[in-house]
């Protein structure tokens, strides 16, 4: 299996890399994760994770100046059906719109926007930072064997925006703090977690083994 | 629910951890990536880094550690010390941070902690303060900023400066009492409580743990989302497991899966 984890100079690809071959031995199967951005490796591709560390609209600037490479994605992803993973603001760049320091379109391949988590409960501080459980709202083969709920694993969270999907077929797992935190979304081929994967341990491995195991 | 954070602290100088942890056999005592693979593996929540490195030049060895953390744990990582401008920050990140923490700098100059919120986002960016107490007795409280690990004092009102430096992006406080650092008397509460009070970002409690109650103090009396302590982790006082199920027994919401011994 050949795994592209796009390189757009948005963050470091170390951690995310080795714990993607670490969920690749938990599949039991063979295979490499090519870190670039390179459209000829992602159209070769069988999986492709989208990281990101940062600020939306630097992240999205970063993503549009290396040429070709939303052209790639975009075939790659939405023409051919590849399972592709965004992480943190690579699955916030998957909405319509952020709304990060102004207005920034997105990818728009989940409608819906980037907003400033607003916690009905004035005194939890945002940033959102640390670790929380999930729960889930939509079934969806990524949290297969997962324990959810608050007496279930937890996730890294490390953000001050999420993700509301239009609608709610598009919302899968949610984090609970002073009302509910969009955790995961997914459509189609396309999934995203808000949290950090690389960085949660059990739970993270767990899932990114299940991203590689998926076959939509 | 949003869990409570136990952050152990490494201070690392020329690439080296200067005291090094001894409750675990390492191959290499002086070397951060054992020691943060080794608190990676006990539970910890997150890591920091201090790099206490005097000069500049030897930057390359401290975002070598970096890289080869990010490499070999699955753990969040702050690192900080020297870092004097957004390029500091971005070669940190790159290197595999995941905050990294500016003290002196923010000092000097606050606009750092804006233009490296809007690179890099609140998230990423933490704001170390170092605060002294300066009132007398019967006198109002007031704690006041020093640098130079508490010997330079500035005039700065900490509790004023925290509320500036969260209004301009930062998105953490790690603050640190000077006054109770290496004492193990406790957190100063009084001075924890004010700034958690005075910024909406989350604050990390630091300086004179000494007991496993002062951890649950500087939560439920300082207001602390994070609590981070070096010398009673290093030493094996107490391991991270004993730390978080002394503070779940105390009654705060602590993630207690991966911790040794824990099915």
């Amino acid at each position: 299996m050949r795994i592209a984890l796009i390189d757009y100079g948005a963050g470091n690809l170390h951690s995310a890399a080795k714990a993607l071959m670490r969920a690749l031995d938990e599949t039991g199967q063979r295979g490499e994760v090519i870190m670039g951005a390179d459209p000829d490796v992602i159209a070769s591709a069988d999986r492709i994770v989208l990281p990101g560390d940062g600020a939306f609209r630097d992240c999205r600037e970063n993503l549009a100046i290396v040429h070709g490479l939303e052209a790639a994605l975009d075939h790659a992803v939405r023409g051919k059906g590849r399972p592709f993973l965004g992480i943190c603001v690579g699955m916030q760049l998957l909405a319509t719109r952020g709304l990060e320091r102004g207005i920034t379109a997105g990818l728009g391949w989940i409608p819906g926007d980037v907003v400033r988590l607003a916690p009905a409960d004035p005194a939890l501080k945002v940033p959102h930072m640390g670790w929380n459980t999930l729960a889930m709202t939509s079934s969806h083969p990524v949290l297969e064997g997962i324990a959810l709920g608050p007496q279930g694993l937890h996730a890294y969270f490390l953000h001050s925006y999420h993700l509301i999907p239009e609608g709610t077929g598009n919302l899968i797992a949610t984090a609970a703090y002073g009302g509910p935190v969009s955790a995961i979304v997914g459509r189609d081929t396309v999934v995203g977690t808000q949290f950090h994967p690389e960085k949660s341990q059990v739970l993270g491995v767990k899932l990114l083994a299940n991203f590689l195991k998926w076959a939509p | 629910m949003l869990k409570k954070r136990v952050i152990p602290c490494l201070d690392v100088k020329n690439g080296r951890v200067v005291k090094g942890i001894n409750f675990v056999d390492l191959a290499d005592v002086g070397d951060p990536v054992e020691s943060a693979k080794a608190y990676d593996a006990a539970g910890a929540d997150e890591l920091c880094f201090l790099d206490i490195t005097a000069s500049h030049e030897n930057r390359g060895t401290l975002l070598d550690v970096v890289r080869r953390t990010a490499e070999n744990c699955f753990m969040p990582v702050t690192v900080g010390g020297g870092v004097r401008d957004v390029e500091d920050v971005r070669a940190l990140m790159l290197a595999g941070a995941d905050k990294v923490s500016i003290n002196t700098a923010a000092v000097r100059d606050r606009s750092i902690v804006g233009r490296a919120a809007e690179k890099f986002g609140a998230q990423a960016i933490v704001v170390a303060i170092d605060a002294k107490k300066v009132s007398r007795e019967g006198e109002l409280p007031r704690w006041e900023i020093f640098t130079h690990g508490g010997r330079n004092p500035t005039g700065i009102d900490a509790i004023a400066f925290a509320r500036e430096v969260a209004d301009l992006g930062a998105g953490e406080i790690l603050l640190t009492s000077m006054d109770r650092d290496g004492t193990k008397s406790g957190f100063d509460l009084a001075l924890t409580r004010a700034v958690s009070d005075a910024v909406t970002v989350p604050v990390v409690a630091s300086g004179g743990v000494g007991t496993l109650d002062h951890l649950v103090e500087g939560i439920r009396e300082g207001g602390a989302s994070a609590v981070l302590a070096a010398s009673i982790f290093h030493y094996g006082t107490f391991s991270i497991a004993e730390a978080k199920r002394h503070m779940a027994r105390a009654g705060l919401p602590m993630r207690l899966d991966g911790l040794e011994g824990t099915p």
